[in-house]
């Protein structure tokens, strides 16, 4: 056992020379959809890997999943290809998204859910024996790759029972299962390394026993997820801490989009123990309504105007689409969820909420139970165990919760590599795929093509540095060690209890840079953001090394902090709305804004820097794709002069 | 609407440890897990515990409560009396690290001597066809969250550390099961199943499909059929004797 520390210097020296140490090629930091398939890919092409996380193997926050994975298989609708999943991704992030990123992952989806099945994963499936595809919100066919309404969880124990296969491979190769892959769980990274700009390996700590470990590799693919945690109403775990996006900044990578926030609109209300719990975007897919307290079927008053010519004027049409989705268009239930989550805010707002704050989900009253409780096993389980609500009677209560956050690592689509040589990002910690809003079904998928692309990246980065690896320096280990244990030092003696710190954290971004932001509510936050900087600095905590959440969440904070600073922040600089940014004194989306990325990098540890940056022009043949009026929607007339369409191309590819 | 409760809680790590008495006070629509987080954020902020997705999708936060093993996150504390004692104790079936969080290896060192999937041959990516009906028997077993409740009730190793090694443990048994039934799985797994992993253990007392939160039918429709594939059946008596009292038969590809 540890006994609480005297002198950290010391201490942390005496601990720094028993460290232990590993080399591998390439390290995985999290063990979700991306950072399995990158360890995979890089696993295949015959490199060492290690897989770190800091929850269990096959705990992490992709299990949690439910809807699906988007891919233009087209086996339910064949009209879709890879041209309409791009449109709709492009048009779903309001033409913010890199659109690199969103070509690729609109071209490789179909191929990575396909490769699930040769691993053996088992989606529901069509009449004719292919995987079934359903409807989701944005999405103009039904294109999500499925399984009730747990697809997360099949992604991930697929992905994990191929890395166990590829380790049995390597068995009967080596006579070690370890030799190729090993996987560190319930290990958390607290820092990287770098040496001469390049990154050299990464200081971790095992979470059972609080001992430090050292990983030197070259490469380091980061794949940590998201940052909702800093939220008070979150669907997302404890994991989302935001510990690659800080970890990023600290190694000096940038960050971008971090603005862009996405607010699911349904999540659970009541009771409080489960408040931001989420209700799976299917229950609308698979044709459940929104209700306000008058029984009106509100989203039809909040279609906005670039989507008018999408969504159904009337409910009679709306409901007829889920048979023949040819002829009639969506229900706006299905509209993106941006747009959704804001219009369930305005009418709380205006006072016609269901008792609890939310609005009424209604599936008991458009589907028969029996199918209800065949389509969403899970969420069926969930309000009955959790809210005493049997949602083949009554409807849900349900309100926008924090899900997802669409900024991240910014990075080279073809590789995944941020600035730094040696780091690369993918999956939710990675900026740019999704511009200024997520759409349903997209992650899965993204975690999937970068996943597999970021594995490649560091293969190839590896492969490049022939064997002039980046050594570890040993004064970076004794500095990480010195940090890890600061708040048990008498440096932090009568500082306060992490737990505190975070519920203030989470409160001042709930309440100052939530879903609807205002100018000055965002400056009080970034002054809040300072006076927390300092109480992050110096909590303490209480116990041994073992196993000990105040520290882990000691920790975690300073990662929380500077990510939260890097949202106030750029929220507080776009002055328009698009997407997951909503500015209640800049309500309209400005085309000016459409082609300016804010990016962010560190200042120490608590301070993050701003400049805005000029997006790459989409390449001609994309462009080409969209119709030119509704460019116009979302682009300054110079940006599209470069559009053909009146020069009589063929579009004939457009369905 | 809130009360307080009597709460008991197992601290201590590998060496030693004691349940430990805790007043909480209880607000509407809470589960264990709550509980202990307020524990956390007042009076035990080193309390081990795990948990993740507080929805029951995760598998992580499985404890046992009055004796009995469940999710902490789906055990709702209106299932108590109020002025019922609640003692949260960890899985007795694993090694204690700290409180209530086990040493769980023993469940991920059975997953990989399982063999994985055997991808037919000469079907390419894409090509996979399989009907709905043939998958929802694999996709039964595919719910599985990984709680390890099942292994932990488990009789042929909750009382008997010495089985550990030749037994896979009702999770794993049924994984094989799982394969073995997955329309296009090239392997043939049953005599391993009899021979590697135990499956003879098994003796279909059923306590596995009790405490599943998946209320997956672990008994009756993967580990009973796994035994009759087996195929001798004078293997397995019991097998004949489920049988005949009528426990869950089921038509199964052979
Ligand atoms: C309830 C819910 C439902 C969703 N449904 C859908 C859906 O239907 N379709 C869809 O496309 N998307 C959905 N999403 C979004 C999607 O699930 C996530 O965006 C995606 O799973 C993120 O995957 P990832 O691989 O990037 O990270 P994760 O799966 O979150 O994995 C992160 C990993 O990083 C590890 N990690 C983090 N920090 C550290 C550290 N410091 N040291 C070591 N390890 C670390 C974690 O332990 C974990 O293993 C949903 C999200 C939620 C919350
Ligand atoms: S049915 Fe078999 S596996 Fe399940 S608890 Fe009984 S003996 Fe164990
Ligand atoms: S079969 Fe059920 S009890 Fe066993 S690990 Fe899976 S979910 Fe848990
Ligand atoms: S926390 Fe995920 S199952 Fe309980």
């Amino acid at each position: 056992m540890t006994d609480p520390i005297e002198s950290p210097a010391v201490e942390a020296e005496a601990a720094a020379a028993e460290i232990e140490r590993h080399d591998y090629d390439v390290v995985v930091i999290g063990a979700g959809g991306a950072g399995l398939r990158a360890a995979i890919e890089a696993r295949l092409l015959g490199k060492r890997v290690a897989i770190i996380s800091k929850s269990l193997f096959g705990k992490a926050h992709t299990v949690m999943a439910e809807g699906g994975c988007a891919a233009s298989m087209g086996n339910v609708n064949p009209n879709d290809n890879w041209m309409v999943h791009y449109r709709d991704t492009m048009r779903g992030g309001k033409f913010l998204n890199n659109w690199r990123m969103a070509e690729l992952h609109a071209k490789e989806a179909p191929d990575r859910v396909w490769e699930l099945e040769t691993y053996g994963a088992l989606f529901d499936r069509t009449k004719d024996g292919k995987i079934s595809q359903r409807n989701f919100g944005g999405h103009t066919y039904p294109r999500l790759a499925h399984v009730g309404d747990r697809t997360g969880l099949e992604m991930i124990r697929t992905l994990q029972q191929k890395v166990v296969s590829l380790q049995q491979d390597d068995f009967k190769a080596t006579g070690d299962y370890e030799s190729h892959i090993r996987v560190f769980h319930e290990t958390t990274v607290t820092e990287l390394f770098k040496t001469d700009g390049r990154i050299a390996g990464c200081f971790a700590y095992y979470r059972s026993t609080g001992k430090f470990v050292r990983f030197d590799a070259p490469a380091v693919v980061l794949a940590t997820g998201g940052v909702g945690k800093s939220y008070q109403v979150t669907s997302n775990s404890w994991e989302y801490t935001g510990d690659g996006h800080a970890l990023a900044l600290r190694a000096g990578a940038t960050l971008i989009n971090m603005e862009f926030l996405q607010f699911h609109p349904t999540g659970m209300v009541w009771p409080p123990s489960v408040k931001g719990i989420l209700v799976t975007e299917s229950v609308r897919g698979d044709g459940g309504v929104l209700r306000n307290s008058e029984g009106k079927r509100f989203m039809f008053d909040y279609i906005p105007d670039v989507f008018k010519e999408q969504y159904a004027t009337t409910e009679e049409e709306g409901d007829r689409w889920y048979t023949d989705a040819d002829n009639n268009r969506r229900p706006p239930e299905l509209l993106p969820r941006d747009e959704v989550a804001r219009a369930i805010n305005s009418e709380v707002k205006a006072g016609r909420g269901s008792p609890h704050g939310g609005v009424f989900l209604d599936i008991a009253s458009r589907l028969s139970a029996e199918e209800i409780q065949k389509r969403l096993p899970s969420m069926y389980h969930q309000f009955k165990e959790l809210a005493d609500v049997d949602i083949t009677k009554e409807p849900m209560e349900v309100g926008p919760t924090c899900h997802y956050v669409m900024g991240g690592v910014e990075v080279d689509p073809d590789t995944a590599m941020s600035l730094v040589p040696g780091l690369f990002a993918a999956g939710e910690v990675a900026g740019g795929m999704h511009g200024s809003n997520r759409l349903g079904g997209n992650s899965l998928s993204d975690l999937l093509v970068f996943g597999r692309r970021s594995g490649a990246g560091a293969a190839a980065y590896v492969d490049a540095l022939v064997d002039v690896r980046p050594a570890v320096a040993e004064a970076d280990v004794d500095e990480a060690v010195k940090r890890a244990l600061l708040p048990f030092s008498s440096a932090t003696e009568g500082g306060e209890n992490p737990f505190v710190v975070q519920l203030e954290l989470q409160k001042t971004m709930n309440d100052l840079v939530g879903i609807i932001r205002k100018a000055d509510e965002m400056e009080q936050a970034l002054k809040a953001l300072q006076d927390l900087a300092v109480r992050t600095r110096t909590v303490t905590v209480e116990g041994h090394r073992e196993f000990n959440p105040g520290w882990h969440l000691a920790l975690d904070l300073r990662n929380m902090l500077l990510v939260s600073l890097c949202v106030a922040k750029a929220a507080l600089e776009r002055q328009e709305s698009r997407g997951g940014h909503t500015r209640d004194d800049f309500p309209v989306m400005d085309a000016d804004w459409r082609h300016v990325l804010l990016v962010l990098s560190a200042l120490g540890e608590d301070n993050v820097e701003l400049v805005r940056q000029e997006q790459v022009p989409m390449r001609p043949e994309l462009l080409d794709l969209f119709e030119l009026d509704e460019l116009k929607k979302y682009y300054t007339g110079e940006e599209i002069g470069g559009h053909r369409a009146d020069q009589g191309l063929d579009k004939g590819a457009k369905a | 609407m809130s009360h307080d409760q009597h709460f008991r809680v197992w601290r201590g790590d590998s060496d030693k440890g004691e349940l430990v008495d805790y007043p909480v006070l209880v607000n509407e629509g809470e589960v264990v897990l709550d509980i202990i987080h307020r524990l956390q954020q007042t009076e035990a902020q080193d309390l081990a515990v795990r948990w993740n997705c507080k929805a029951g999708k995760c598998g992580s936060c499985s404890v046992e409560i009055n004796g009995k093993p469940r999710l902490a996150c789906m055990t709702r504390m209106s299932t108590f009396d109020e002025d019922e004692v609640i003692t949260v104790t960890p899985l007795r079936t694993f090694p204690v690290i700290r409180d209530l969080v086990t040493d769980v290896s023993f469940n991920y060192t059975k997953a990989r001597e399982v063999p994985s999937f055997a991808p037919p041959e000469g079907v390419a990516p894409g090509e996979y066809r399989m009907a709905q009906v043939d998958v929802e028997r694999s996709q039964e077993f595919r719910k599985c969250i990984e709680c390890y409740l099942c292994q932990n009730t488990c009789h042929v190793v909750r009382d008997h550390e010495e089985n550990k090694e030749n037994f896979a443990g009702p999770r794993y048994l049924m994984r094989i099961a799982e394969l073995d039934m997955h329309p296009l799985d090239a392997a043939d797994r049953k005599e391993a199943a009899q021979e590697e992993h135990g499956l003879g253990y098994c003796n279909i007392t059923k306590c596995c499909t009790e405490v599943c939160p998946e209320h997956i039918k672990i008994t009756d429709n993967a580990l009973i059929p796994l035994k009759e594939r087996v195929v001798d059946r004078k293997y397995d008596p019991l097998v004949w004797l489920g049988n005949k009292i009528g426990i869950g038969r089921k038509s199964a590809k052979s």
